[in-house]
């Protein structure tokens, strides 16, 4: 982990009329940091990371992602991070190979480079043997392992990861956090979200949202700390009933 | 390039992995042309007409007789009671009364004048009409028989008369079908262009892959005509299909070149690609891009003279008409199809559906958001 900033924030705010989502945030995430962004539902995680890629216009604040400038140059952002999505968004009627073929072509790499690449991941991923088959026929488990590796596909400096472990099994858990690491071994910058409090452990730093606001932004043993609690299970509910607002 | 081509790779393998799109697009055709021109037949037959007799003379019952014999009337009621004749108008027997009074022939022979009297049944407007005209010729004829039986052997004339003789150009035995083929290509063609390519991109939203792809450096222009050169292509591929079944079918050869046609199927198909594109920017479900694509190509097809004669509707629905995509490629199929227009009789028809595409496509792409 260097010192350069990745992720530069300061008083990113969205409103969707008198509702506001995310309230004025204010942040930084080193370079090769694996940053965790927690909040409950409703909290206005995903808001804030579809700002930071460049899917949502803020309505006022600054942002600096990966050296670029979130209004002037957001398509310059886009060669330059990956963003797994909440929804499984690869395409369900085209096989593994096609579907890289298709991200790897989109972000403008060589058919060499997606060959070398595809071949790479599907013997990480111990795929080799379904690489002819559609997507939909794979398992959940195996669905979120491929979406994180496209999202990978052009080393992008960033990646975001929207809920990535959300509805799979713990062993599965497990070697998805190894990939994590995996890429920030490799420099890569690791925003991820989670509901999971065992994986809040596991990153550099981890930031709160309630209401839309950050209230606490630290390492997970800084902030038991902090709170004089066992574990950031209990920091997350100490912070969380604290929200007046949710969305179910 | 290397992206656009990436992306129609993409297209293709889902259009052709899909056999919904796949059936659609070889039976949808073949449907339409086969079972659409031999039902949708505006020829009015079978007209059931019931005649009120009140004279009983040998003339009133020759008048029948003429009328059962023609090939338009079936005579369903010989009655002397006009409140029978309505009470089978009132059960939907009848169509037509026809009541001839007492002292006809006796008026007729006598006062050199005779009246009768007709009712219609108008819920049907154009059975309605043309029944009243089909039996007022038969009237008309059977009154020339009568007067030539007067006058034997005239010396002269005593009116000069006029006799008209007409020919039908272009569809010499008014066969309906040549009338409807072409039009009911161009629906075909415009469901193909409006509805899936519509369909397709909000489905993209709706399953959030458009999500992936807006955060890829892919350009705004890159990815739409990725979804509207497939279905670019597939609009044309329905077109052909149809020509020849048209052709096999009912021997509809386009009088007009094969390039006019395609030529102007290209731009027309730009056009309404642009529509689909436009209702996909505005819709987020299949649901609604289906319903609001629904309503849209109903109001067309319906306001596009492929079952009404435009000249025939008021002047608001005309002036409709002349911002109706549809109305120009049913016209300019009509022309080159049975006709054998050139290029030439069709450039404006050629100019204003250009201008459409370049209107809807820039609407369509101003409102296509990558950042929301």
């Amino acid at each position: 982990m260097s010192n350069r900033v990745a992720i530069s924030v300061s008083g990113l705010t969205k409103q969707f009329g008198d509702f506001t989502a995310v309230d004025a945030i204010t942040f930084d995430v080193k370079q090769g940091e694996i940053f965790g962004f927690l909040g409950a539902n409703g909290a206005g995680k995903t808001t804030a990371m579809r700002m930071l890629c460049g899917l949502s216009l803020p309505t006022s604040g600054k942002a600096n992602v990966a050296g670029f400038d979130l209004y002037k140059e957001s398509e310059n952002i886009k060669k330059n991070i990956g963003y797994m999505s909440q929804k499984f968004s690869l395409y369900d009627d085209l096989t593994i190979r096609e579907n890289n073929r298709f991200y790897g072509g989109i972000y403008g790499l060589t058919d060499e480079q997606i060959k070398e690449k595809t071949q790479f991941m599907l013997k990480h991923l111990h795929l080799e043997s379904q690489a002819d088959t559609l997507v939909k026929a794979l398992p959940l488990g195996w669905k979120q392992k491929l979406s994180f590796s496209v999202s990978m596909i052009h080393d992008p400096k960033i990646v975001f990861l929207d809920e990535p472990t959300g509805g799979v099994d713990p062993i599965t858990r497990r070697e998805f956090w190894t990939m994590i690491y995996e890429a920030a071994s490799r420099g890569t910058t690791v925003f991820v979200t989670t509901h999971y409090m065992d994986e809040a452990e596991y990153c550099d730093r981890v930031s709160i949202m309630v209401d839309g606001r950050i209230e606490a932004l630290d390492t997970p043993a800084a902030l038991t700390k902090k709170f004089d609690v066992k574990g950031m299970e209990e920091v997350f509910i100490q912070l969380a009933r604290k929200a007046k607002r949710s969305d179910n | 390039m290397r992206t656009l081509k990436i992306l129609l790779e993409k297209e293709f393998r889902q259009i052709f992995r899909n056999p919904a799109i796949l059936r659609l697009i070889f039976i949808m055709p073949i449907i339409q042309l086969l079972v659409l021109p031999l039902a949708a037949d505006y020829e009015v037959r079978d007209i059931n007409i019931a005649v009120v007799d009140q004279d009983h003379s040998s003339y009133s019952r020759k008048l029948t007789d003429k009328i059962s014999a023609s090939k338009y009337f079936n005579l369903v009621v010989y009655t002397n009671s006009y409140n029978e004749a309505i009470r089978e108008v009132e059960k939907d027997n009848a169509d037509v009364v026809l009541q001839i009074p007492s002292f006809f022939e006796k008026n007729l022979v006598k006062e050199d004048g005779a009246q009768l009297f007709m009712a219609l049944n108008a819920i049907n407007g154009v059975k309605a009409n043309l029944g009243g005209v089909y039996l007022r010729s038969i009237i008309n004829d059977f009154n020339g028989e009568v007067r030539l039986e007067w006058m034997q052997l005239p010396r002269f004339n005593p009116q000069p008369m006029i006799k008209i003789s007409s020919i039908n150009w272009f569809n010499p035995l008014l066969n309906y079908q040549f009338f409807m083929v072409p039009g009911i290509l161009v629906i075909l063609v415009t469901m193909v262009g409006a509805f899936l390519a519509a369909l397709n991109i909000v489905k993209e939203k709706e399953i959030g892959t458009i999500e992936q792809i807006n955060v890829t450096p892919i350009r705004k222009h890159q990815f739409i005509l990725g979804k509207l050169i497939p279905f670019w292509v597939l609009g044309l591929v329905i077109l052909s299909i149809g020509l020849l079944l048209a052709r096999i079918f009912y021997g509809i050869i386009p009088e007009g070149s094969f390039l006019t046609v395609y030529l102007f199927a290209v731009v027309y198909l730009l056009a309404v690609l642009g529509l689909g594109l436009l209702i996909s920017t505005y819709t987020e479900t299949q649901q609604q891009a289906m319903l609001i694509s629904f309503f849209v190509m109903m109001v067309f097809i319906l306001l596009g003279g492929l079952y009404t004669s435009i000249d025939s509707m008021p002047m608001w629905a005309q002036i409709f008409t002349k911002f109706n995509p549809v109305t120009y490629f049913i016209e300019v199929m009509r022309m080159v199809v049975l006709k054998g227009s050139s290029l030439y009789d069709i450039r404006h028809h050629l100019l204003i559906v250009t201008g459409f595409g370049i209107f809807l496509n820039t609407w369509a792409v101003i409102n296509y958001k990558k950042r929301s």
